[in-house]
C-alpha cells in the first residue's frame, strides 16, 4: 500500500464532515430516547424536512405566495427550519406519541416509522427523488480554504465547526446546568420529578421538539452540501442507527464522540481501502454487538 | 378534653382525605381511606406490610393509576389535578420509600432539584449545617452515598423547597439507631418550626413520641384512630394491629 499522509488527512476531513451529521442526529436520538423511551424512526425524515424548509424557503415560497422577490436566506433558515420542524415534532408528540408511552418501545418505533414513510411519500410526490440543488449557500461561505494538506470547501468547514459547537453546547446544557439536571432526573425517575412540582409532560414535549430541531438544523447544513431529496434522510438514518447501536443509547457524550469517530474511521477507510468505506461502520457494529451489546458508552 | 382543645389550637385543616380509593392497574388497593391532618401536626400511618400506607401517600400525589374520593389540601380539591400541580397547590414535600436519589445527579444537584414551593424553606447552607455528612460529599454522585446519607439527602431536599406539609415514607427503614435518633430530633425540630408531617412508619417506638395522632391502616382502610393520649390505654389493640 502506498498512501500518502496528505491523502489520509484529506479523507479524514471529508469523513469528519460526514461524522458531524452522524453526531447531530444520534445526539437528538439519544436525547429523545432518554426521556421518551421512543426510538424515533422519523428522525431521518425530520432531517429531510429541515433541508426542505431551507430549499422551499429559498426557491419556492416567494413564487407560491406571489412575492417573486421573497427568499428565505441560508442564515435565517438556520433558525426558521429548526423552529418550524421542532414545532411540528411537538405537535406529533402531543397528538400521537404521547398515547404510546405506556406501551412497549415497539409501538413508538412503528408509529415514527409510519410518520417517516408518510413524510417521504409526500415529498416524493412533489419533488425530484434524485435531488434538487440548494441555491441558497451564502456568498461568504463560497470557495475553498487551504488547510495545508488539502484545499477544503469553506462551507463544509463551516458546517463542521457549527455542528461541533452545537453538539458540545447541548452536552454542556444537559450535563452542567440546572435545566440539564432536571432533564437527567426526568430520565431516571419522571414520576418523582413530577411529584416535586415539575411539569414533566411539558418537559417531554419540549425535549422531543429540541431533538427534532437538531435534526432539522443538520438538514439545513446538509442542503448546500448534498442536494435536497426526499430520500436523503432515509439513506443517512441507516448509518446513524448503526452509530447509535455502536455508541449505546442514552449517553450524550457517547452519541457525539461515536458519531465523530465513526465519520473519521469511514474517511480513513476510504483512504486505505476504498471498497470497504461504505460497510466499515456496519462491520464495527457487528463486532460491538458481539462483544458489548449495550454499546461502547451504554450501561448494561 | 384538653388534648382535643390543643389539637384545635394547632390550627386549620391542611389535608383532608375522604373515601379515597386507589388502583394499580386492575388491583384495587385502597378501599375508602379517611383522615385529616391539621396545620403543625405530626400524624402517622401505621400498619403491616402491604396495608396500603405507601399507596395512600402516592394517591395523594397522583402517582397511582387511578383514584377516586376526595383529597383536599389547603381547602382545594386536588384529586383531578395532574401530579406536578398537586405538589405546588398543597406545598407538599415527598420523601419516597425508596428514597428516590438520582444517580446521574451529584449531591448538590439532588438537593436543588425540587423547585421552591413556598417561602421559609431552608437555605443550602443551613441544610449543610444540619447534615454535615452531606456537606462533605456535595460533589459525589447521589447513589454513591451510604443508605443513611441518602435518607438524609432525601429529607434535606424537601426542606429546601419551603414545603409546608411533608409526606415521609419509612424514613427510618434500615438505618442505624444513632441515625434514627438524629432523624427523630430533626422531625421534632421541624415540628417546632410549624411544619405539618405525615409519617408512614413501621417503627412504632420511633413514631410514638413524635406524633399527635396515629391512623392504623389495614386492607386499604383506616382501622383505628389513636390520639397520642390514648397510646397507653390502647396499647394492646395497637400491638394486635401491628403484631409486634
Ligand atoms: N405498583 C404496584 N402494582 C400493583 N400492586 C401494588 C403496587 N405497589 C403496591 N402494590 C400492592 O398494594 C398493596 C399495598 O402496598 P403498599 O406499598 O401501599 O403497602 P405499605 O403499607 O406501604 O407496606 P410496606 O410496609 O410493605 O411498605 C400491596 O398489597 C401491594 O402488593
Ligand atoms: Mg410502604
Amino acid at each position: 500500500m502506498n498512501v500518502s499522509l496528505d491523502l489520509i488527512l484529506a479523507q479524514m476531513m471529508l469523513g469528519l464532515s460526514a461524522g458531524v451529521f452522524y453526531a447531530m442526529l444520534s445526539l437528538g436520538l439519544a436525547i429523545i430516547f432518554g426521556l421518551l423511551n421512543v426510538i424515533n424512526f422519523a428522525h431521518g425524515a425530520l432531517y429531510m424536512l429541515g433541508a426542505f424548509v431551507a430549499l422551499i424557503g429559498h426557491s419556492y415560497i416567494g413564487p407560491w405566495l406571489g412575492y417573486e422577490d421573497f427568499q428565505l436566506g441560508f442564515w435565517p433558515a438556520l433558525i426558521v427550519a429548526p423552529l418550524l420542524v421542532g414545532c411540528f415534532g411537538m405537535l406529533l408528540e402531543r397528538t400521537m406519541l404521547r398515547r404510546l408511552y405506556q406501551f412497549d418501545h415497539i409501538y413508538g418505533l412503528l408509529l415514527t416509522f409510519g410518520i417517516a414513510l408518510m413524510l417521504q411519500g409526500f415529498f416524493t410526490n412533489y419533488f425530484n427523488v434524485s435531488g434538487t440543488p440548494y441555491g441558497g449557500q451564502p456568498e461568504s461561505l463560497n470557495g475553498i480554504v487551504n488547510l495545508g494538506f488539502m484545499y477544503f470547501p469553506k462551507f463544509r468547514l463551516f458546517a463542521i465547526v457549527m455542528s461541533i459547537v452545537v453538539c458540545f453546547l447541548t452536552w454542556f446544557v444537559i450535563e452542567r446546568t440546572r435545566l440539564g439536571a432536571v432533564l437527567r432526573a426526568g430520565v431516571e425517575n419522571p414520576k418523582l420529578v413530577q411529584a416535586f412540582g415539575i411539569n414533566v409532560p411539558l418537559m417531554v414535549t419540549l425535549t422531543f421538539g429540541f431533538g427534532v430541531a437538531l435534526a432539522a438544523l443538520a438538514g439545513v447544513l446538509a442542503a448546500p452540501i448534498y442536494s435536497v431529496s426526499p430520500l436523503m434522510g432515509a439513506n443517512l438514518i441507516i448509518v446513524v442507527f448503526a452509530v447509535v447501536v455502536i455508541g449505546g443509547m442514552g449517553s450524550i457524550m457517547g452519541a457525539i464522540v461515536t458519531g465523530l469517530t465513526l465519520g473519521l474511521i469511514q474517511g480513513l477507510t476510504k483512504a486505505i481501502y476504498p471498497p470497504a468505506a461504505n460497510t466499515v461502520i456496519f462491520f464495527i457494529m457487528v463486532i460491538v454487538l458481539l462483544v458489548r451489546p449495550a454499546g461502547l458508552f451504554g450501561k448494561e | 378534653m384538653p388534648e382535643q382543645a390543643q389539637t384545635q389550637a394547632r390550627g386549620r385543616e391542611l389535608l383532608r382525605i375522604e373515601g379515597l380509593n386507589a388502583w394499580y392497574g386492575e388491583s384495587h388497593i385502597l378501599h375508602g381511606i379517611d383522615f385529616t391532618v391539621n396545620e403543625g401536626e405530626v400524624v402517622t400511618l401505621l400498619g403491616r406490610n402491604g396495608a396500603g400506607r405507601t399507596t395512600t401517600l402516592k394517591s395523594i400525589l397522583g402517582l397511582v393509576d387511578r383514584r377516586t374520593g376526595s383529597i383536599r389540601v389547603n381547602g382545594s380539591e386536588i384529586i383531578k389535578q395532574p401530579t406536578h400541580r398537586i405538589a405546588r397547590m398543597g406545598m407538599l414535600g415527598y420523601c419516597p420509600e425508596d428514597r428516590g436519589i438520582f444517580s446521574r445527579l451529584n449531591v448538590d444537584e439532588n438537593l436543588s432539584l425540587p423547585p421552591r414551593l413556598g417561602d421559609g424553606g431552608m437555605s443550602v447552607d443551613e441544610i449543610y449545617q444540619m447534615f454535615p455528612n452531606l456537606a462533605e460529599r456535595r460533589s459525589s454522585r447521589g447513589t454513591q452515598l451510604s443508605g443513611g446519607e441518602q435518607q438524609m439527602l432525601a429529607m434535606a431536599r424537601i426542606l429546601r423547597t419551603g414545603a409546608s406539609v411533608l409526606l415521609l415514607d419509612e424514613v427510618t427503614e434500615g438505618l442505624a439507631p444513632v441515625i434514627v435518633q438524629a432523624l427523630g430530633e430533626t422531625i421534632r425540630s421541624l415540628k417546632d418550626r410549624g411544619l405539618t408531617i405525615v409519617l408512614v412508619e413501621q417503627n412504632f417506638r420511633f413514631a410514638a413520641p413524635l406524633a399527635d395522632r396515629h391512623y392504623i391502616i389495614e386492607h386499604g382502610r383506616v382501622a383505628e384512630t389513636i390520639e397520642a393520649s390514648e397510646i397507653e390505654t390502647k396499647k394492646d389493640r395497637i400491638n394486635q394491629y401491628l403484631s409486634v
